[in-house]
């Protein structure tokens, strides 16, 4: 009994789905089984067809909708769509030379040729943990080469795939092995904050931190936030360079933060995206962090080298515990181990293996350290210069928080509506809360950005 | 001890700063069953310690290598300009070549655009992606997992919040696929369930079904509308042959089904430590694949945004450059013919030294590694007292095994069998 499919292919080849048709047909004929396989089959021929066979019924996740496009990187693929010879891309926080181009860091690439020179290196997985040598130096990095909590072994430094990943381990740990499910998150944030952390499975609550009629700290709000916590909740602190605001507390209010902190039993988890790019200052960018590991007490911090060794892409990061004990490091550290393995086994070795390489040769560090200040210093200069630019041209309001914001980041202040007039007047690409990346500035394009916020302002409400 | 907690106490109220006691609860975690095994080797002084534990490739001197398709793939990258935007294009390379590579480079599928593909970080993390995307999207799903498997697969699921099952697959008394239970099995299940298959060199047993199984595996497949997935971590390492690994792969393609697919490059490009993987889903129509790719980006951004550019950079480089490409195919081959070669020796020496036992399995098994049939007592004994480091379910990476020590291997395991008491 065989059936005649497809019905007719006397005009042309067979389309797609006949041609699955008849791979079926030919999979059902009955001369294929041999004798004893048949037996276990169901003798009647017609199935119904499968939820999972294209040619009818549909696939199983036919209910699935399309994503909405990430509002930070959807400005990059608007960008890129617009054909306008003076656009500018004020969106995603990669840093861009004085030409507009991204920067591969002459030290990097010292290093990377270090590597693919080196004949004796192997490519096999890390430890699941990461590179042991990346570790203790990234621990270094934050804490200081003197921290009391590296030298009595009380921290556990793990590998993680850039910031991203360094925050979602950590989270899941919390998740896994901490009492308290809530962490808080200040108003604004990096947009990525709280997905990862819900997907952790935490809840997310926020406290008060950027003022935007004074576009700085809304320090009271956010110690009345802060204070009225519970308990054991997790609080999420960005160690310098605020993002997306720029907006970082003083040291003296670093230190109030500190004591309410200790005092109400919070867990401070620290994201460290900028260190040295902030000020120029390793040392500087890791006050904050430094402050609350002084005090014997415990916390989390996440590290990424995306923005200060310019190794976007290749998902270097690390999370570290600041534990009580080295017993309790230990034991975290074990712990850890069970989140990363079923995520993704080892972290990738590519990008460590140049920090660590850097990190390891004092000549090459030193170089690391006046390329980051040349970065830092660049991006502080663009800030004054549009500073400079809106002032010379009377542009109305103060807009001293360009120079008073740090990092990568001004928070403009203007609205969604002066935001979607610079785009389509002045083909400028930045998020719509008004943020923009001053590394995507350079002296030749700061008149034609200033040129643009004043327009916004003076025109549109 | 009385007077410690009150001066413990103490100490904690006398200062501003309240030091609380965390992390009491954390218990010391077990460690990994197949990665403590290189630790463990790594610990041992003696000189005539073998490491059978975790699947990474050796030559004959029993050491890594770096194919040579690689270093030219490095060299031919250091010297580019433009790394960020060939970084930004390895990426979708990567998932167009590797999906070439498992369904077949004439393709329907991949020529219409109907499947949704993502980097990934290696074989772990495309399992990884997928069960969270079950999760979200079919949230009432189980996985069926063969028996026995990857041991990394049950934290996968699990830490997905996938509930998980098992499908009859290894026969331990005859040392082949339990095809009847199997087929039962698949039968048994409520339709719509969803399986993880190994394609090829099944983890850990090297047992893989014939051809003619995967064609009947498909069609009940059909018959229960069951969803497919396969992890395919060794494609052209099985045999040799990149397109005859792939073949279950295709079978199910051909039938019909709208597969999953995770990929890795670790051990067929020997990329261990880059974490070079990619998923696969394949979809009815070029739109719904937009749709399900851009809900994996997602769940990948909330755990590390973007996957590492330069694994995928290599991984690209080779395989769009034809030259690149036919010296790893013929890379891929030698290291498949070694350890086939390996395993007739094994045998070949266990037989010569009067073993009463059965080995043929050690050649009828397919891939990286032997599920030798030994006891977890035995595997002690094999460390104990021969410094012969594998996991204690008895399985034995042949990439570890040398022509220098491939006698005192079978010498070894003939000791501690030969009493002729075997599982």
């Amino acid at each position: 009994m065989r059936t005649q499919f497809p019905p007719s292919s006397a005009h042309g080849s067979p389309s797609p789905t006949d041609r699955r048709l008849s791979a079926l047909v030919r999979h059902l004929g009955v001369g294929d089984h041999s004798a004893s396989s048949m037996e276990s089959q169901d003798p009647n021929p017609a199935i119904s067809p499968s939820a999972t066979a294209a040619f009818s019924g549909d696939s199983v996740f036919a209910n699935i909708v399309q994503a909405p496009e990430d509002p930070i990187l959807g400005v990059t693929v608007a960008y890129n769509k617009d054909p306008s010879p003076v656009k500018l891309n004020l969106g995603v926080g990669a840093y861009r030379t004085e030409e507009g181009k991204p920067l591969v860091l002459n030290v990097v690439r010292r290093a990377e040729q270090l590597i693919i020179n080196d004949q004796s290196r192997v490519k096999e997985y890390l430890p699941i943990t990461g590179m042991a040598d990346f570790n203790k130096l990234s621990a270094k990095l934050i804490f200081g080469t003197d921290s009391p909590a590296i030298q009595e072994n009380r921290i556990a430094t793990v590998q993680c795939l850039s910031g991203t990943g360094s925050l979602r381990v950590g989270a899941e740990f919390l998740v896994k092995h901490y009492h308290n499910r809530t962490i808080y998150i200040p108003q604004p944030t990096w947009g990525n904050h709280p997905k990862v952390f819900t997907m952790a499975g935490l809840s997310v609550k926020s406290y008060r931190y950027y003022d935007p009629a004074t576009r700085g700290l809304n320090f009271q709000g956010l110690l009345e936030d802060l204070g009225s916590a519970p308990s054991g909740a997790i609080v999420l602190l960005h160690a310098c360079a605020h993002n997306p605001t720029g907006v970082d507390p003083t040291t003296e209010q670093w230190e109030h933060i500190r004591q309410l902190v200790r005092s109400k039993g919070l867990l401070p988890f620290f994201d460290s995206a900028y260190q040295g790019f902030a000020s120029g200052s390793l040392d500087t960018d890791a006050q904050s962090v430094r402050m609350f590991v002084a005090d014997g007490g415990e916390c989390l911090a996440a590290q990424s080298y995306a923005k200060n060794m310019g190794l976007y892409g290749e998902r270097v990061g690390a999370l570290s515990i600041v534990c009580r004990t080295a017993d309790v490091a230990t034991r975290v550290e074990s712990q850890l181990k069970l989140v990363i393995r079923p995520m993704y086994s080892n972290p990738p070795i590519h990008g460590a293996s140049i920090v660590a390489t850097i990190f390891k040769d004092r000549d090459m560090y030193t170089e690391w350290t006046i390329e980051l200040k040349a970065m830092a210093d660049r991006i502080i200069s663009m800030r004054q210069q549009l500073f400079d630019a809106l002032r010379a041209r009377g542009t109305p309001g103060d807009w001293s928080h360009i120079v008073k914001q740090i990092g990568m980041f001004t928070f403009t202040g203007l609205n969604t509506e002066q935001v979607a007039s610079m785009t389509k007047e002045y083909h400028i690409y930045m998020t719509s809360d008004g943020r923009i990346s001053m590394a995507g500035l350079s002296s030749r394009t700061v008149p034609h950005l200033a040129d643009a916020i004043h327009a916004a302002v003076t025109r549109v409400a | 001890m009385k007077s410690g907690v009150v001066w413990r106490c103490l100490r904690r109220r006398s200062m501003s700063t309240s030091v609380i006691d965390w992390w009491d609860n954390v218990g010391i975690a077990p460690k990994d069953p197949i990665l403590s095994i290189t630790e463990a080797y790594f610990a041992d002084s003696s000189p005539r310690k073998i490491n059978l534990g975790v699947g990474a490739y050796r030559d004959d001197e029993g050491k890594p290598v770096v194919l040579q398709c690689v270093r030219d793939a490095q060299a031919k990258i250091a010297g580019c300009e433009f790394l960020e935007s060939l970084s930004r294009q390895g990426s979708m390379k990567l998932v167009d070549e590797s999906v070439k590579l498992a369904y077949g480079e004439s393709s329907d599928v991949v020529k219409e655009g109907r499947f949704a593909g993502v980097q990934a970080l290696s074989g772990t993390g495309a399992c990884r992606l997928f069960a969270e995307f079950q999760r979200r999207f079919r949230p009432e799903a189980q996985i069926y997992l063969p028996a026995p498997t990857w041991s990394n697969h049950r934290n996968i699921w699990r830490d997905a919040q996938v509930p998980q099952r098992t499908f009859r697959y290894y026969n331990l008394e005859s040392k082949i696929l339990h095809f009847e239970a199997l087929m039962d099995d698949v039968k048994n299940a409520p339709n719509y369930s969803f399986f993880l298959l190994h394609p090829c060199a099944h983890n850990p047993t090297g047992v893989d079904p014939t051809e003619e199984q995967w064609r009947e595996i498909s069609y009940q497949f059909k018959v229960k509308n069951h969803f497919p997935f396969f992890d395919m971590a060794y494609q052209g390492f099985a045999s040799g042959d990149l397109d005859r690994d792939a073949q279950a792969i295709r079978i199910f393609l051909n039938d019909g089904h709208l597969i999953g697919c995770a990929q890795s490059f670790a051990k067929n490009m020997g990329l261990y430590g880059q974490r070079v993987g990619c998923l696969s889903i394949l979809c009815k129509d070029a739109k719904q694949a937009i749709s399900v790719k851009s809900q994996l980006q997602q769940i990948a951004r909330a755990m590390y945004s973007n996957p590492p550019v330069y694994g995928a950079l290599l991984v690209s480089t080779i395989l769009d450059d034809p030259d690149l490409r036919n010296l790893w195919v013929k890379e891929l081959k030698v290291m498949a013919d070694r350890i086939i070669k390996i395993r007739a020796v094994l045998r070949k020496n266990l037989l010569e030294l009067g073993s009463p036992l059965n080995w043929d399995h050690i050649t009828n098994q397919v891939g990286m590694f032997c599920y030798s049939g030994l006891t977890p007592e035995q595997v002690d004994q094999l460390t104990n007292k021969f410094h012969i480091y594998m996991t204690r379910d008895g399985r034995i990476s042949m990439a570890g095994v040398t022509t220098e020590n491939v006698a005192y291997l079978a010498n070894a395991i003939h000791k501690v069998t030969k009493s002729g008491k075997e599982s």
